[in-house]
């Protein structure tokens, strides 16, 4: 691996610098290959110093076999479109170490659960933003680039909901991780839902309506068992649980007030 | 089924669980009282045999096993085996109604 572009973290030795641990040279890595149906392929991969998933992933790619298909853009934990199951659990590849997942020398990579698989590592998203779309995700405001700015003040007890939760960057991570969407393939989701929530709790937003109702039933915050694997998972250390039961109450008290359209 | 209702059906079931809490509670604590103190019908009945209270008791604490057990069924019905739609709905509405059925039929038989 030549090209680094990773900061190396405070005490550890420049990237340029990666020698092969002293304790176990070489990665065994079972890598999913195909589609839907498919087969995992074994590779065995140098250990590095400071090595991530995605280090790994792109060096099978660049050394091993052109022709694995995988997803990345940003590689420092921002653009959220290197998330893949690493070991069965759903995770960002670049932010993630391989000292924190494979302590015995083995790594399982595989495409995110609850997506279809389009090739390899790479699964197609569009269901997943779509459910966004459907859970009226977009916000909808009632100014022009004529009036004034909104003063929200940030200790408002409605700013402070939505920034708890605005800082998702859609990686799917929740979605992959979450049982309920495996259950129903309909169900919205944690990542839509939680966007939802940010919208309801900005005073700014008109579409309150015909949000609540989008996102209330049972393919939306209703079917949400609480089991929180979201919450647990999120890289972004984000608590999607607690933005859906925000979305129950809202809705609970529209629908005994009849504002529930749908 | 349209979104209103399955929302009240959500709350139906968070406030009969809340019930239910209350009512098992009580319930647990009579059958171990009822334990100690020699297990027999004639005692039971002794006790349930024209009280009111009683029959209030047990009446509300079928209700809500008739609300709350339906429509977690109808969750997992959907979610296990995938079944949706009208059907689904009108089987849990036929198993509600058996729990009220044979439930307060019981209800009614300790109270006379």
């Amino acid at each position: 691996m030549t090209e680094r572009i990773l900061m190396p973290e405070p005490g550890l030795p420049p990237p340029h610098a990666s020698r092969l641990s002293p304790h176990s040279r070489t990665l065994s890595v079972r890598v999913w290959r195909g589609t839907e149906s498919g087969h995992f392929q074994t590779f065995e991969v140098p250990r590095l110093e400071s090595q991530t998933v995605l280090d790994v992933v792109t060096d099978i790619q660049r050394r091993l076999d052109p022709t694995l298909a995988y997803r990345f853009a940003c590689r420092v934990g921002m653009c959220g479109s290197c998330a893949m199951t690493v070991n069965g659990r759903a995770r960002w590849t670049c932010r993630t170490h391989i000292d924190k997942v494979a302590e015995d020398g083995r790594l399982e990579i595989a495409p995110l659960n609850n997506l279809p698989v389009v090739r390899d590592l790479v699964t197609d998203m569009s269901g997943f933003f779509d459910k966004w779309a459907k859970a009226r995700g977009q916000f909808r405001g009632a100014t022009t680039r004529r009036d004034d700015f909104a003063r929200v003040p940030p200790a408002s007890p409605a700013r402070r909901l939505a920034d708890a939760a605005i800082e998702c960057i859609g990686c799917g991570v929740c979605y992959s991780s979450c049982d309920v969407v495996a259950w129903k393939p309909d169900y919205l989701g944690p990542a839509a839902l939680n966007r939802a929530w940010t919208l309801v709790n900005d005073v700014r937003d008109t579409g309150n309506r015909e949000r609540l109702a989008a996102v209330a039933g049972d393919a939306g915050c209703h079917a949400c068992h609480t089991h929180m694997s979201c919450t647990e998972r999120c890289p972004a250390k984000l608590a999607p649980t607690a933005s859906i039961a925000g979305l129950k109450r809202a809705t609970a008290i529209a629908s005994l007030r009849g504002e529930l359209e749908g | 089924m349209n979104t209103r209702t399955q929302v009240l059906l959500w709350t139906a079931q968070r406030a009969s669980a809340a019930l239910l809490a209350v009512c098992l509670v009580v319930h647990l604590v009579t059958i171990i009282y009822a334990v100690r103190n020699g297990l027999s019908a004639a005692e039971i009945l002794g006790r349930t045999r024209g009280s009111m209270a009683w029959a209030a008791f047990y009446t509300v604490f079928v209700l809500s096993i008739a609300v709350h057990a339906p429509i977690g069924l109808r969750n997992v019905l959907a979610e296990t085996f995938g079944w949706r739609g009208r059907g689904l709905d009108v089987a849990v509405l036929v198993m509600a109604m058996t729990l009220v059925m044979w439930g307060l039929r019981a209800v009614y038989a300790v109270f006379v």
